[in-house]
């Protein structure tokens, strides 16, 4: 028994560390992109459409991985699609979560009718299909950057504000809290000195899994042709112009799949290894 | 049941050591023994049932002079599923919630001996009739949560002998149960089983039971076997002095008040002694 | 009589979310800049054409004033008329239904399948490296959206190894005989295997690329239920009485730790059907999501907002319907 968990764990432990470094990989290639593309990623050239990758025959040298029907190095779009993705995640996810958990503390924690109002309107919000919505607010707002981070967050809090209700209610039917309230903390001094850190490690896991889900928005938002202006290199645009010459260049449409399917498992990994971690149970 | 031993699988110890007891027909046989002293898991040997974890090393269970373990997989299954049954400890958790009684009590009629779906109903019917429970058409179309704690147990003993198997086990059948309802199972079971003529092996920690419904017993200390004996020669007299302590830790239900005797721990110590015995015979062997 | 309180108060709770839904669509959708009448007309249009267009549609008087007219509206039946193409909505959206609601369900299906297969065949082995191997399969499923899914399928199965349709919901040289929109259903109640197949044939890849999340969630909430299952005494006495473990798992044990899983199931079907309108995209399936996104693209207000509360109205539903039948298949409540 206690060997086979043992293994189970260092088994997670490696997938927690691959996922950490594909993560980190990837943010250096968003870093970087400008000084390590081999090419200039939105740089067109007919003569050159359609180069298969490297180890096939009829390739340019310098267009490693190929380039699309446009002419553009596949490789250089991927790595300047990682800046879009990256930035997406990172802030997207941070806003979502913030705006999320805040919520659910409050509902949470205070019940009565902020907690009515909350619930219900998270209600509301999940009978709503998440694409449709993402896709109905970028028409309302408008393409863009901003746009799109926007649209992730107003749709995506419900995620942690329902999670974090749920355990912050948990929590504050704990002893502890009342004591320190019997002690003479305020009811907000309670909420975030005694009842936030036993959600932290909770809102941690979410924030790590919403991050995927933003990347994965992002890239059907560019897939459908919604996402910031076309020219901008993004892994769902790539996508899309693949899948329609899928018949012609595969390499147009496996290259950034394969990128953004390792950077949604690298996040859902390390989003359960951390839930995993910081599960007593499993400690 | 011969030289029968197991272990955890990849465990330094066995759990079982070198355990022999056999059940006549018609026998009821005590087998006890503290928690933890095996008893249960012989049970479960005869039944076919020991946790994936559990390993057989040795022995045989003989059943009717065929070796059960000697059978292939779903052979062993048939063979058991036909000859032995089982009386579960916990009524409530016994029976599954989403099936009615009726099928619950004849599935194995049906299936696996290939009774006609009426004549298992009928027997299912008179098995209930038997154990005293008054309207057997309406109980066999209920669920199980429509019925008491006490209805339940007397349906579990009513099934295991549905089959008229050779052997039962009833494994511990009234721990769970409060100490009135635990009379009354226990005549019923002792009833059942003298009337239908089965060999039963009555697995449990209370001496006190024992002496009510068997003829014989075994005590199980870590996994040996202490004490194998009929029940007239034993109570006035034990041979081996850890069946004697256990014998004087029994409450009496004739003297109540009598304080309760700890096991002594010389006594504890030379059945230890006993049981590293038998291991260091088994490694060198 | 509490079950009767419970199912008015549920439908009542149902009733306000679908009412917030069309306030919240209504509103966002006003919003929406680029004038759809200037998309409708033919360049060179008068001032006074759009004016009369605008008030045409109702689009001239306030939001609220809007909002009441599509309000009345709806509660008669009437959704508005589509803008680009002169069609009344219902009539489009519920035309379009069939093919989406054949697609759910047909992922539903096949994730129900996968996921109870890889549950029992998980519980049977469990100990081994076979149950382990189930497990990090399960991971990966569940770590990866339908999206991703759709396009790896295309990539195997449209491309690599081309068995299967990869765009459209039929052959479009075939003429179909049909007279619903049920094509699955109504090429099976016509005996037509040769159009059942080709419809088949489309369907399969969106509805694996949907299943395969739902499946995941499925064989892992099973399993866990599985597993508790499993150690009660009812499916230890089974084993005595002569079955297979897999009779055992099947029999005994499944129909207990369906119950569990199925109020979670249900809410992750809804999660399918939402998406569909990706999905419906990527492979240019003509169902209702698909059509939802045309409909943005092209600012159509009024169906936009028809194929929102319809699909609003299916995921409520949805829940209704879980939990149900989760009050019909507990024995415990149907008796007592």
């Amino acid at each position: 028994m206690a060997d086979g968990r043992g293994q189970v764990r260092r088994r997670l432990g490696l997938r927690l560390w691959l996922s950490a470094g594909w993560l980190t990989l990837l943010l250096l290639a968003a870093v970087l992109a400008p000084w390590i593309s081999p090419k200039d990623p939105l740089a067109q050239d007919l003569f050159l459409a359609r180069l298969p990758p490297f180890w096939m025959d009829g390739t340019e040298p310098g267009y490693w991985l190929g380039t699309d029907s446009l002419g553009r190095d596949v490789l250089s779009r991927i790595l300047h699609g990682a800046r879009v993705a990256m930035t997406v995640a990172l802030v997207a996810g941070t806003l979502t979560c913030v705006i999320g958990a805040t919520l659910g503390l409050l509902a949470g924690f205070l019940r009565g009718w902020v907690d009515m109002v909350i619930s219900r309107l998270t209600d509301i919000w999940m009978a709503f299909p998440p694409v449709l919505f993402s896709i109905l607010l970028i028409a309302v707002i408008g393409p863009g950057l901003g746009a799109i981070i926007l649209a992730i967050v107003v749709i995506d809090w419900t995620r942690f504000a329902r999670v974090v209700r749920a355990e912050a209610m948990a929590q504050g039917a704990m002893d502890y809290v009342a004591s320190a309230q019997v002690a003479g903390r305020g009811r907000t001094g309670t909420m975030l000195v005694e009842v936030l850190p036993n959600v932290l490690p909770l809102i941690v896991v979410l924030l790590t899994l919403e991050m995927g889900i933003a990347v994965i928005v992002e890239a059907i938002l560019s897939f459908v042709n919604l996402s910031i202006s076309t020219d901008d290199p993004t892994w769902g645009g790539m996508i899309a112009e693949g899948r329609t010459s899928v018949h012609q260049a595969w390499w147009v449409l496996v290259f950034p799949l394969i990128t953004l399917f390792l950077t949604v498992l690298s996040f859902s990994q390390l989003g359960e290894g951390l839930k995993d971690r910081f599960d007593p149970v499993l400690r | 049941m011969r030289n029968l031993s197991a272990r955890v699988r990849g465990a330094p110890d066995r759990l079982l050591r070198d355990v022999s007891l056999s059940v006549a027909p018609g026998e009821v046989r005590g087998l006890v023994g503290e928690s933890g002293a095996g008893k249960s898991m012989i049970g479960k040997a005869v039944l076919g049932i020991l946790p994936r974890a559990v390993e057989v090393l040795s022995g045989e269970i003989l059943l009717e002079g065929t070796d059960l373990l000697r059978l292939a997989p779903a052979d062993r299954r048939r063979r058991i599923g036909a000859t032995c049954a089982l009386i579960p400890q916990d009524p409530l958790t016994a029976l599954n919630p989403s099936r009615r009684i009726g099928p619950q009590m004849t599935d194995r009629l049906v299936d696996i001996l290939g009774w006609s779906r009426t004549k298992a109903q009928g027997r299912a019917r008179d098995l209930l009739a038997e154990v005293q429970i008054t309207d057997p058409d309406r109980v066999l179309r209920q669920y199980p949560h429509e019925l008491s704690g006490g209805m339940r147990q007397r349906v579990l003993i009513a099934a295991a002998f549905a089959a008229e198997p050779k052997l039962i086990v009833a494994d511990e059948p009234t721990t769970a149960l409060d100490v009135t309802v635990q009379k009354e199972v226990l005549r019923l079971i002792a009833d059942m089983q003298a009337r239908h003529g089965t060999a039963l092996l009555f697995v449990t920690h209370d001496l006190g039971v024992v002496s009510k419904v068997c003829q014989s017993l075994t005590v199980l200390y870590g996994g040996l076997v202490v004490e194998d004996a009929a029940l007239r020669d034993f109570f006035p007299a034990p041979a081996h002095p850890y069946a004697r302590a256990l014998l004087a830790a029994t409450p009496k239900y004739t003297d109540p008040d009598t304080s309760l005797v700890p096991v002594p721990q010389e006594v504890l110590d030379g059945v230890q002694a006993q049981v590293v015995a038998a291991d260091r015979g088994w490694r060198d062997g | 009589m509490q079950l009767f309180r419970a199912v008015i108060l549920r439908l009542l709770t149902t009733a306000v979310t679908l009412s917030g839904v069309a306030v919240i669509v209504f509103v966002v959708i006003r919003v929406v800049p680029g004038n759809p009448i200037a998309m409708m007309l033919p360049p060179g249009a008068t001032d006074e054409d759009v004016a009369r267009l605008t008030a045409l549609y109702g689009l001239d008087k306030s939001i609220f004033r809007q909002f009441l007219i599509w309000a009345g509206g709806v509660l008669q039946g009437d959704f508005g008329t589509s803008i680009t193409t002169r069609q009344p909505v219902l009539g489009l959206v519920l035309g379009r239904l069939p093919a989406t609601l054949e697609l759910s369900v047909m992922a539903l299906v096949i994730a129900t399948v996968i996921g109870g297969f890889a549950a029992v065949t998980g519980t049977r082995l469990r100990g081994t490296r076979s149950e382990a191997a189930i497990d990090v399969a399960n991971g990966m499923a569940l770590s990866v959206p339908d999206f991703l899914w759709g396009l790896v399928l295309i990539l195997l199965f449209g491309v690599l190894w081309p068995v299967f349709h990869i765009s459209g919901r039929v052959t479009p040289s075939i003429d179909l005989p049909f007279t619903t929109n049920f094509y699955l259903i109504e090429s099976l109640v016509r005996l037509r295997p040769d159009l059942w197949w080709d419809i088949v044939s489309h369907m399969l890849l969106p509805a694996l690329a949907l299943a395969i999340p739902l499946a995941a969630i499925i064989g892992q909430v099973l399993k866990q239920s599985l597993k508790e299952t499993m150690h009660l005494d009812y499916v230890t006495l089974s084993r005595t009485k002569g079955y297979s473990e897999t009779h055992v798992i099947t029999r005994e044990a499944l129909p207990n730790a369906v119950l569990p899983a199925l109020t979670l199931v249900g809410v992750q079907f809804t999660f399918l059907i939402g998406g569909t309108v990706i999905i419906e995209r990527l492979f240019s399936y003509e169902g209702l999501g698909n059509m939802a996104i045309d409909a943005v693209i092209n600012r159509d207000l009024p169906l936009i907002q028809g194929i929102v509360i319809l699909f609003a109205v299916i995921f409520t539903g949805v829940n209704l319907i879980v939990d149900l039948a989760c009050a019909a298949l507990n024995p415990r409540l149907r008796h007592g």
